[in-house]
């Protein structure tokens, strides 16, 4: 230690400097530091920004597609334009199609028009057909098959507005917009205004934008989301069923039962490397493997399901792995203690006290599935096809359906700004579900959350 | 449903020798057995199922493949038209099939009849369409009898697997059943079989690898048969024309895909290094309780969210400013910087609770040395902290960068559909993955160059994203080490 | 060093350096420390003694206010640096730190080089003008710290290769660089080896000729080799306080001599 007695002496330091008065270089560093502090909360607070400004943009945009315009008008059924045979047979009215009430719609509206005494230039019942959604004829209709006793009378009823007037009542359509417009005209605009006034046209919730099929590209007014609704449940019934008990059993194998080999290396890398494949490679895998190769069925929520479920793998398992890990060595050396098993120790012991987190790694997982898009473009799960309600758990299945998502991203590619509000609209459906997907687990978490 | 079925009768032969494996060794008497009464189930259960659902599904994969296979050597050369493929071909054959069966079902046709009517003599388009199945061109002969060799070779396949699923399955049972006297191991005998299934469970990650290097590889190598290779690495146009005659080069792709990856980087590191920062040094527990999962809500908002929030949002926002009313640099509202800023956004969360959990793998004792020291704590963050934890963040950054390149829906819609070279960062380019679904969303015939060319291009993501991904993992996990 | 006699050293006359006086503080609703008032002396070596979660390293960690960094960390009372109060709202503790070193228990030299573990303290306080008179004081503090035969060849070897006993006195050299008034020592040789302890302990003996140094330790030999006054606590009680000879042969309170003579620990 002779280095150091070599220095010793007097204490190196100068006049000791007061505690309670900063120096001036302490003073240059007090404000670096708060720069600095500074900067960190300017950094969360854009981000927070960013997040405020995504959800205003969403509700702002999407919620008028809950409200739905409809002209409410008493419209006379009248028999020899839908029953000409008079007997009342569904068969034979079925065979009026909606071109038979067509008519009777526009004439409808006319009439009210008139009633109302709205001075308008409109000589003919057919000009009212700008107001009135292609789409109203057959609501009509089906009303009328499924009840037949209706012919004959004049039923209150309420008409779904065309797509133009929807837009002119939530100001997405003005007077300016409209002159190059060749379905609507401003005298049409008149009258909407007017008939407003008394409540002839109004707006009420849009239930049939939850629970209805997709439409033609010139219907917007039309279109709801529930058919591709049922194509992401079939989907998800898929992934659950699948990717839970394969995720839970490969993460079972890897944290208890694997030995400490280049091969068990292997597969672990694979995980870890799949989880951070993009989303697009498994719609070309899906492409390739199921519809190429095993020839299922193409636009199938069973091949998107199949699709998912390799895709969410990785995230199952990684999340697993870690509850597993969670759960305490000793836990494991009591059950082999007492003469388990290594098999039973686990199924019996560390698989239950693992289980919450599980599932809630399976639920996020679930909702990463539920928002993904880019593979089920390459399957063929877009496009104008989810137009009716599969019929049956197998058809459910196996015959062509959309899902929330790449129905979202179908109205978003179409030309008319009126399918952008559905598009808008979708989303905050989604967000709602995956909303309660993320809530449920972190209920979850919170009431079984073990601290060990 | 045949399949149903025959997936509903092995798990009945299944219960079956759960309950006769069961009661074998109970009603036995004598010496106590080796294992549990159920394990004997589970035993014989399992020897029905396993080798059946194997044999099931190894069917089902292989026969369409096979039976096309068949077909296709059947149909040979001549039965394709000038400018169609065997692919297309092939496909009217299974329609074909498919209708046959149908108006089979249908009972408009017997079944002997389905196999032996001819072209000659009969409209197999009109009696199809009496079923229901439209086709869209009048059948051929060789069409219709190889869609008929096409019902006949499956029909023989169906009858032959479900023949052998069901011996499989007896004889497994049998097996089994045999088994369960009280001297045999059963519960070992299961867990083997259990941890065998854990274990194929685990090598599905093996198989999905494989899978996906098999399905572009395959493609791939198809397309650089029709297409150069030379021509799709060297060419610096990129110009698809469904007619043929196309110019599929990659270099444009490519740059737009690192020029919107640059600028989502350069938006996502920092607000997401600092945001980290802040989080993990100064934040309260009460601040950090609600900003962090409030900033992750951003990472659970799917892509197609943020597609739709650049193209009606953020394009427009940029467009007023930057565009012919501002400044006059932007053209359309689809831009690099649309899509870049909007992808900087969607990783922010990516980068910060990455960096969140690497800085907080610092150990405390650093903290305290520089504190002790009397640094402040902004000198200890910037001097001790943020190079102890460099590795690790340079590992985040890599991720981050590989989610950005591999990012399909927030390009498709927010950075345009022209493919150029440019160093405008309001110009409209495009990406490899909005390539990739344009290209195979398409009208295109699927075994054409400019379909195709979408397996080469998700071949190139894949292999950059991997290379990103190995080596950032590498990073991280080597980082980790350090600190354990 | 080992059996050194327990040595009578007169330190009365070194002037005080830190005086604590009725000195609490609170961990959330535990109090951790209670009345406690003390007066340290300069150039003298203090131990600090008692069982384990007696409070001993709190009340070091309140002398820097190192406990600031814990949040729900709360001290009441007086302490006192040369008669100015440390807690006083005008003292910036960065500043405070800088006069009141600190050594950890586990050594923690950063992820640098050798060189640049001693510079950081320099640095930061702009202690240094130019390069060359960096190099000064890292080769002083090195010294000072007994570890500069072993690493001058390699001052640009990462910290965190040496031996943990190398560590451990690039530790004390790191703290001594920003010369500070006051070395606090939180058990600096628990994570040693004899041989490395016997070291630093021969280094603690060193630096006491130009700083006051206050030492905690689990050891009662260390504590008895090294240090001049002792004081002993026990459940968040300052119990005795005096010279250490005093305190080892002829303790006054009867927990201090059960604890002394392992009734209790």
């Amino acid at each position: 230690m002779t280095d150091a007695t070599s220095q010793g002496g007097a204490r190196p330091s100068g006049p000791s400097t007061r505690l309670t008065a900063a120096d001036s270089r302490t003073k240059k560093r007090n404000a670096s530091e708060k720069r600095f502090r500074a900067y960190g909360l300017a950094a969360i607070g854009t981000g927070l920004f960013f997040l405020v400004v995504l959800l205003t943009s969403i509700i702002s945009n999407g919620s008028t597609a809950f409200m739905q315009t409809f002209i409410e008008v008493p419209v006379y059924l009248d028999p020899e334009a839908l029953d000409p045979n008079g007997n009342r047979d569904p068969a034979d009215i079925s065979k009026v199609s909606t071109f038979g009430y067509n008519p009777l719609i526009q004439n409808a509206v006319f009439e009210q028009v008139q009633d109302k005494g709205i001075a308008t230039d409109y000589e003919d019942a057919g000009d009212m057909k700008a107001l009135i959604s292609a789409s109203a004829a057959a609501q009509l209709r089906d009303r009328v098959i499924a009840n037949p006793d209706l012919i004959g009378e004049t039923v209150d009823f309420q008409i779904l507005a065309s797509s133009r007037v929807d837009g002119y009542l939530k100001g997405r359509v003005g007077r300016d917009s409209i002159t190059q417009d060749r379905n609507i005209d401003a005298g049409h605009l008149d009258i909407v205004d007017a008939l407003r006034e008394d409540g002839t046209v109004h707006k009420s919730f849009n239930f049939a934008f939850i629970t209805g099929a997709d439409a033609s590209e010139s219907r917007p007014e039309q279109a709801g989301l529930g058919v591709s609704m049922l194509g992401s449940f079939f989907m998800m019934l898929v992934v659950l069923f699948l990717a839970l008990p394969i995720g839970v059993a490969a993460s079972i194998y890897l944290e208890e039962f694997a030995p400490q080999n280049k091969f068990t290396d292997f597969i672990e890398v694979n995980i870890s490397n799949l989880a951070a494949v993009p989303s697009i490679v498994f719609g070309i895998l899906g492409l390739a493997a199921f519809i190429q190769f095993a020839h299922l069925p193409q636009s199938a929520p069973l091949v998107g399901g199949l699709t998912l479920t390799l895709m969410t793998l990785p995230t199952i398992v990684i999340s697993t792995r870690a509850s597993l890990k969670a759960v305490p060595p000793s836990i494991r050396d009591a059950a082999l203690g007492v003469g388990a098993s290594k098999m039973q120790s686990v199924f019996h012991h560390v698989l239950p006290l693992a289980m919450p987190g599980i599932l809630t790694g399976t639920i996020i997982g679930l909702a990463q599935a539920l928002g993904e898009t880019a593979p089920l473009l390459l399957i063929g799960m877009v496009g104008y096809i989810a137009t009716n309600y599969p019929e049956g758990v197998i058809s459910g299945f196996m015959s062509p359906n959309s899902a929330m998502p790449a129905q979202i991203y179908e109205w978003a590619k179409r030309a008319d700004p009126a399918y952008y509000e559905r598009a808008w609209g979708g989303i905050i459906i989604l967000l709602v579900f995956l909303l309660v997907m993320n809530v449920i687990a972190i209920v979850l978490r919170r009431k079984f959350e073990r601290r060990w | 449903m045949p399949v149903l079925w025959l997936f509903l009768i092995v798990l009945a032969l299944a219960a079956i020798g759960f309950i006769a494996g069961r009661m074998r060794v109970t009603s036995a008497g004598g010496k106590r057995p080796h294992s549990l009464p159920n394990y004997y189930g589970w035993n014989v259960a399992m020897k029905v199922m396993v080798p059946a659902y194997l044999a099931l599904v190894v069917w089902l994969l292989a026969q369409p493949f096979l039976v096309n296979s068949q077909v296709v050597g059947m149909l040979g050369d001549r039965a394709v038209p000038e400018g169609s493929t065997i692919g297309l071909v092939m496909s009217d054959v299974r329609r074909v099939a498919d209708g046959l069966d149908a108006t089979v079902a249908q009972g408009l046709m017997t079944s002997e009849e389905a196999n032996s009517i001819r072209t000659e003599f009969t409209d197999v388009r009109d009696r199809l369409g009496e079923a229901g199945v439209a086709l869209g061109s009048n059948v051929s002969s060789e069409v219709l009898s190889a869609a008929q060799t096409y019902r006949t070779l499956n029909a023989t396949g169906n009858f032959w697997m479900s023949t052998v699923v069901i011996l499989l399955a007896v004889g497994g049972l049998a097996w089994g059943i045999t088994q369960s006297h009280g001297s045999f191991r059963a519960r070992n005998s299961v867990e083997t079989g259990v941890r065998i299934i854990l274990l194929s469970a685990a090598m599905l990650a093996i198989l999905t690898t494989i899978g996906i290097v098999l399905s572009l590889v395959g493609n791939t190598w198809h397309f650089f048969q029709i297409y150069p290779a030379s021509k799709f690495f060297g060419s610096f146009t990129w110009s698809p024309s469904f007619g043929g005659g196309s110019e599929l080069g990659i270099w444009p792709l490519l740059w737009g895909t690192l020029y919107i990856s640059i600028i989502a980087l350069i938006v996502a590191v920092p607000i997401g290094l600092f945001a980290a920062v802040y989080l993990s040094e100064y934040a309260g527990p009460r601040m950090r309780a609600w900003a962090k999962p409030l900033l992750e809500v951003l990472a659970g908002i799917p892509t197609i969210v943020y597609g739709l929030f650049a193209l009606l949002t953020v394009g427009p926002l940029l467009l007023s400013v930057f565009g012919r009313d501002g400044l006059g640099w932007m053209q359309a509202g689809t831009a690099v910087m649309t899509a870049g800023l909007v992808m900087g956004i969607m990783l922010i969360p990516f980068v910060s609770s990455l960096s969140d959990d690497i800085i907080n793998s610092v150990p405390q004792s650093l903290r305290d040395g520089s504190y002790g020291l009397g640094a402040t704590q902004s000198e200890t963050i910037k001097q001790v902290i943020l190079p102890a934890a460099l590795p690790g963040i340079v590992g985040a950054v890599l991720l981050a960068a590989s989610r950005a390149i591999g990012e399909t829906m927030i390009v498709v819609f927010g950075a345009g559909a022209a493919a150029r070279l440019s160093l405008n960062p309001f110009d409209a380019m495009t990406t490899v993955t909005a390539k990739i679904v344009s290209q195979l969303t398409g009208d295109a015939d699927f075994a054409s160059p400019e379909a195709l060319v979408a397996f080469a291009l998700g071949m190139t993501l894949f292999i950059i994203t991997l290379g990103l991904n190995v080596f950032a993992l590498y990073i991280v996990r080597k980082y980790r080490e350090q600190y354990e | 060093m080992y059996d050194a006699p327990l040595r009578k050293t007169d330190v009365e006359a070194n002037e005080i350096k830190i005086s604590a006086k009725d000195v609490q503080v609170f961990y959330g609703d535990n109090h951790a420390i209670k009345d406690v008032s003390v007066e340290l002396q300069d150039k003298t070596v203090t131990a600090f003694i008692g069982p384990s979660g007696c409070g001993k390293s709190t009340f070091l960690r309140c002398l820097n206010r190192m406990n600031d960094t814990i949040d729900v960390c709360r001290v009441e009372g007086l302490i006192a640096l040369d008669g100015e109060d440390i807690y006083d709202k005008r003292v910036d503790p960065v500043q405070l730190r800088a006069k009141v070193g600190m050594v950890f228990q586990k050594p923690n030299p950063f992820p640098k080089s050798i060189y640049d573990n001693v510079a950081y303290g320099p640095r930061i306080h702009g202690l240094a003008k130019n390069k060359a008179e960096l190099d000064d004081i890292v080769e002083k503090a090195l010294r000072r710290g007994a570890i500069w035969n072993e690493v001058k060849d390699r001052l640009h070897a990462p910290g965190t290769g040496l031996s943990g006993g190398q560590q451990q006195r690039l530790c004390i050299a790191r703290a001594v660089a920003t010369e500070p008034e006051v070395l606090l020592m939180d058990e600096p040789c628990s994570a040693l080896d004899p041989i490395a302890t016997a070291q630093v302990e021969e280094l603690i003996d060193e630096l006491r000729t130009n700083y006051s140094v206050v030492i905690v330790t689990h050891s009662m030999q260390q504590a008895a080799r090294v240090s001049q006054k002792t004081a002993f606590f026990h459940l968040g009680n300052l119990v005795e306080y005096g010279e250490t000879s005093q305190i080892f042969t002829n303790p006054v309170d009867s927990r201090t001599e059960s604890y002394i003579t392992g009734r209790i620990g």
